[in-house]
């Protein structure tokens, strides 16, 4: 996908009017100010007597707190105070999830720990001082006597009956069930010919964002408010959610997300360290920040994945895949955060991929450790589906000696037959999988690379090729499934000089919304780019919004902008009729013009009728002043977009390294309002897919020690282990909402290492190998190539 | 990450450095390029009450030929060793090593003696100091002594540098073509899993091997040396030979490589650095 690109908001002469801002590639906006290192993240604000923060975190992954001892530290110069559980607990709420699951027990999350510590990093005491260094040395100054207790670690051990227990006042590891039908599996499973087994592990990944969390609360004692700027996706989800927790109405809260340097869902929470900080800058009547170390992040900010499933499909001689049933056990961690036991949940309803399965069971069992919460990374769940789905195709073909593309063709819905409906109760809204299959294998030049694995082989080289196809659920999503609102909410407001601002609600938070919101907004206003301007992650301007996660924001809030332009051009019409002394029905609105059907001469524009609409002087009767409007848009459906991935890898047989020979992806995210932006989704998620794929494990040791604390011991990939992509894309516009898109966010983290799994499982075949974990670390393909198991 | 308090000091000559070292003793560390010393302060692992930096004294800066070796100043750059034509015709081992070290940014403030000092068992410049019987010129309070690379490297993260001295330069010898370094490298930190530097002497049939990353501290593959000393070098008697790459040391287990696969990768990566050296005559 090699695509010209523009530079924004370039003075290029662009008549006004000008259309097709829709579907070009072009520059973010957003770019220059974030490569000059003049835009504003937490970590840039200074306000005046601020405070600083930092927590004391349990270095024992399970520990009574015997006694704290505060004295030293808080006679330290410069420290205003110190803080416990003991302190703080009993005058806030407990950190919300908003997906609870029956089933089991979980205990009450409270902000700091009391009495107890659950896991490493757990915040026990937070220190506020002038400054940061004086709160990181008081840290040192506070005595805490810890009673250190069997920690629990492995998920599978602790379901065990004699394992010691996460939270030994529940009597339970079990957090919650959950179970999902999915059709008659008995009978799919009678059908069979043969059924395969098959045990799959999804390591613990850590998000590491490039910038860490942190906060600026500020009160506002005078107004009895508080503002808080936090690095987080979901602002508007703050707001909801925090002011029951420090005891204030919901009104007095602001919440800003500035730039945030990247969430991948680890974002998408609301933290203890916002709701401690938040209660301090009350308490105190000082502004404090908040600034997550790196080793605090990789300990204390959500982990992702961490899924062991058992897995049986039944399937015919031909191929066809009837049916598959997990059960699966997922390692919640010590508490749940906001969508924990949801994520699972979504691995169960996409288990069917890109196939027509008559039946897809899950079973989860969701369990407490000693360890960090998992909660949403990048994909959050859909990639556990996806790798499942794609390795039981390779699986499949392997056992029946079929070709691992014909058992994917044989098992595809066809176009004809969207929407789809899934075993698993959803409705595939719109789909073409063989057009995008095909287009991925065309651009890999199939049969050459077939030939090339051939020639590679004869010559020793152990050389794999891999196919993932992925479907993802997008656009999250209709109401009535979801916690508090799926819709999204935009405005647009026509100011008086006939420039416009839009606000949306789905914070972006480095997707590039305010260059494609403009797009959309441009396009349909009939006006230059250069005269929008797109606000976003400040409750006090974009009044409402369920912000960004899951792939939604093009989908729902750039339907909300459409929505609210398509009141404001309505309302235009009739001051326009009146002025142009005609009626509305008579009015057109073409090119950023208003007027006469057939008397084109006397068009107005939108500068003429927004000074009109603002200095109401020759309103008609009964028409109010301003051109503004704002919208919620409900979608009626999620959105499903899909792909195919391809790769070819050699693997290095005496050292077990892989190597990444060819990338191609094509991915069909319905319309495409800005192609660059879809690209560098694209790009961002295929490279993290590859850390998962080839790098990337958290590790605990058996006593709850965090042994990936730090860039020196957790691998991400770097620029030198990112092969040159071919990128492609089919389009099939989603029905779900008016401009067609689907979402593109997550696609990259979906497709990839599924892919990459059957490429590094395809060379290893002449070994015998029929299935390996990820990651696949040199030593972990080492010890497949000698047979052996183990390894980290 | 903010390091505990302490007090700075920046001398201008080695001998007010050796003095501020003899007046402050065990309060002090040395700080050089800061790429050990730095993050082990940030998280307090290391908390001197007297930082001596020694980033201002010239004369520990220069690569020359002195006397048939070459003399690298302790506070050379990785980079400056990456870049030097003297280094490049003369010892062209140390460039290929500096140029394995970490990134550009690493390379452009990491020291040749900084590293060495500091003796990270997985640290690149051992394997070569070894393989290259690098001579140590240490300052201390009551002069000068040169210790062999043999004797520098005393155990993992210690050397044969006390708390009053400060590594002076290193001599190493004016060699041929055939040496190789070949790295298996940590993918999260960069450091060596395993990194075999080799210095092959086809004229006296002789060679010289050495292994950072696998043990403790780096060594010298004597049985390796040994079984190839008069030999032909042939691809078969490098690969007979190599199988005792391992031999005689306890490899290190950790998440990233077990000591049965650093035991198995200094066999591989011995054979290659070998025919890799062995292919450049």
């Amino acid at each position: 996908m090699s695509t010209a690109i523009e530079e924004p908001r370039k003075a290029e002469a662009r008549p006004e009017g000008s259309q097709g801002y829709f579907g070009r590639a072009m520059k973010r906006v957003e770019d220059p100010r974030l490569l000059k290192g003049i835009a504003t993240y937490v970590d840039d604000l200074k306000l005046p007597s601020m405070l600083h923060a930092e927590f004391l975190r349990s270095p024992h992954a399970h520990a009574k707190i015997q006694s704290i001892n505060t004295d030293r530290a808080k006679k330290l110069r410069g420290v205003v105070s110190v803080f416990t559980g003991a302190d703080v607990n009993g005058k806030l709420g407990t950190v919300p999830c908003a997906t609870p699951l029956p089933g089991g027990k979980s205990p009450d999350h409270k902000p700091l720990a009391d009495g107890r510590t659950y896991f490493v990093g757990h915040p026990v005491a937070v220190v506020v001082a002038e400054s940061r260094a004086i709160a990181r040395d008081a840290l040192d100054l506070i005595e805490v006597d810890y009673d250190p207790l069997p920690a629990v670690i492995d998920p599978e051990k602790a379901l065990e009956k004699d394992s010691p227990l996460t939270h030994p006042e529940l009597g339970t590891n079990v957090a919650f069930t959950w179970s999902l039908p999915g059709g008659d599996v008995e009978s799919a499973f009678k059908e069979a010919d043969k059924v395969l087994k098959v045990r799959m592990i999804h390591p613990r990944l850590t998000p590491m964002a490039l910038e860490p969390r942190g906060c600026v609360a500020s009160w506002h004692a005078g107004d009895s408010a508080l503002t808080l700027w936090t690095s987080t996706q979901i602002p508007h989800l703050v707001r909801t959610l925090l002011p029951g927790l420090i005891r204030i109405p919901e009104n007095k809260l602001r919440v800003v997300a500035p730039e945030v340097g990247g969430g991948f869902g680890s974002k998408l929470n609301l933290y203890a360290e916002e709701v401690v900080i938040s209660h301090l800058a009350i308490h105190l009547n000082r502004p404090i920040k908040w600034i997550e170390g790196r080793r605090e992040n990789a300990a204390a900010t959500i982990h992702g994945r961490d899924q062991i499933g058992d897995h049986e499909i039944a399937v015919r001689n031909d191929g066809t895949v009837l049916a598959i049933r997990c059960k699966a056990i997922a390692d919640v961690g010590s508490y749940r955060q906001l969508l924990t036991p949801a994520i699972p949940t979504l691995t169960g309803i996409m288990l069917c991929g890109c196939y027509k399965l008559k039946a897809a069971q899950m079973e989860v069992t969701g369990v407490h450790t000693n360890k960090m919460s998992t909660d949403a990374y990048r994909g959050a769940g859909r990639p556990e589906a996806a790798y499942i789905i794609e390795r039981v195709m390779d699986l499949v073909a392997n056992e029946l000696g079929l070709d691992p593309v014909q058992v994917r063709l044989r098992n595809m819905p066809e176009p004809t037959e969207f929407p789809f409906q899934t075993a698993t109760g959803l409705q595939y809204d719109s789909g073409n999988y063989q057009a995008a299959f095909d287009k991925a294998r065309q651009l890999a030049d199939w049969p050459k690379l077939l030939e090339e694995r051939d020639a590679a082989r004869k010559a020793g080289r152990l050389f794999g090729i891999g196919l993932s196809t992925y479907v993802e659920i997008c656009a999250l999503g209709p109401s009535k499934t979801m916690a508090a609102g799926g819709w999204e909410w935009g405005c647009v407001r026509m100011e008086i000089s006939g420039k416009v601002t839009v606000i949306t609600g789905a914070t972006p938070h480095g997707q590039g919304q305010e260059t494609s919101f403009a797009q959309i907004a441009a396009d349909r206003l009939g006006l230059p780019i250069e005269d929008i301007v797109v606000l976003r992650g400040d409750t006090a301007s974009a009044h409402f919004g369920r912000d960004t996660y899951g792939s939604r924001a093009t989908a729902l809030g750039g339907t909300a902008i459409v929505m609210s332009i398509d009141k404001i051009i309505e309302k235009a019409k009739t001051l326009a009729a009146a002025l142009l002394k005609s009626t509305p029905e008579k009015i057109e609105f073409k090119d950023g013009k208003f007027f006469v059907s057939g008397e084109g001469k006397n068009a107005l524009g939108w500068s003429q009728l927004a000074s009109e609409a603002y200095v109401a002087k020759n309103l008609p009767p009964g028409f109010e002043p301003g051109l503004e409007a704002s919208s919620f848009f409900e979608p009626p459906n999620c959105t499903f977009p899909f792909g195919t991935h391809v790769v070819a890898v050699e693997v290095d047989r005496d050292t077990g390294q892989v190597k990444i020979l060819k990338y191609i992806a094509v991915d069909d995210c319905g319309k495409q309002v800005n192609p660059l932006l879809v690209e560098g989704q694209v790009q961002g998620g295929i490279a993290q897919s590859i850390g998962a794929a080839l790098m990337e494990k958290t590790v605990y040791d058996e006593n709850g020690q965090l042994l990936t604390g730090e860039f020196m011991d957790y691998a991400i990939p770097r620029a030198t282990d990112i092969p040159d992509y071919v990128l492609g894309s089919t389009e099939t516009p989603s029905p779900s909402n008016p401009l067609g898109v689907k979402g593109v966010g997550e696609a990259g983290t979906i497709g990839a290492t599924p892919a990459i799994a059957n490429a590094v499982i395809d060379a290893l075949s002449p070994f015998g190998v029929r299935h390996l974990d990820l990651p696949f670390t040199p030593e972990r393909v080492w010890r497949a190539i000698q047979g052996k198991g183990g390894a980290l | 990450m903010i390091p505990a308090a302490f007090d700075y000091a920046r001398p201008a000559t080695l001998d007010e450095a050796l003095a501020l070292l003899a007046k402050h003793g065990e309060d002090a560390k040395v700080l050089a390029g800061g790429h050990s010393l730095i993050p082990a302060m940030k998280l307090r692992l290391s908390q001197p009450k007297v930082v001596v930096d020694i980033g201002r004294i010239d004369e520990l800066r220069s690569i020359s030929k002195r006397d048939g070796k070459i003399a690298v100043g302790a506070l050379t750059t990785h980079y400056e060793i990456e870049s030097s034509d003297l280094l490049r015709l003369a010892c062209p081992l140390l460039p290929e090593v500096a140029g394995k070290i970490g990134d550009v940014q690493v390379r452009n403030k990491g020291t040749i003696g900084g590293s060495c000092v500091h003796a990270d068992p997985a640290g690149d410049w051992p394997a070569a100091m070894l393989a290259l019987d690098a001579e140590f010129v240490v300052a201390g309070p009551h002069g000068s002594r040169t210790v062999a690379a043999k004797d520098f490297f005393v155990d993992m993260l210690t050397s044969a540098i006390k708390p009053d001295e400060i590594l002076r330069l290193i001599y190493v010898p004016v060699t041929t073509k055939t040496t190789a370094y070949v790295k298996f490298a940590q993918k999260a930190s960069g450091f060596a899993i395993a990194g075999v530097a080799t210095v092959v002497d086809r004229a006296r049939k002789d060679v010289a091997i050495a292994l950072t990353g696998v043990a403790t501290k780096a060594y010298r593959a004597a049985d390796v040396e040994s079984s190839l000393r008069g030999s032909d070098l042939s691809a078969a008697a490098i690969a007979t030979a190599t199988q005792k790459a391992a031999n005689g040391v306890d490899p290190l287990s950790d998440i990233h490589a077990s000591a049965e696969f650093r035991a198995h990768l200094a066999r591989v990566l011995a054979k290659r650095a070998l025919e890799l050296a062995n292919s450049r005559g």
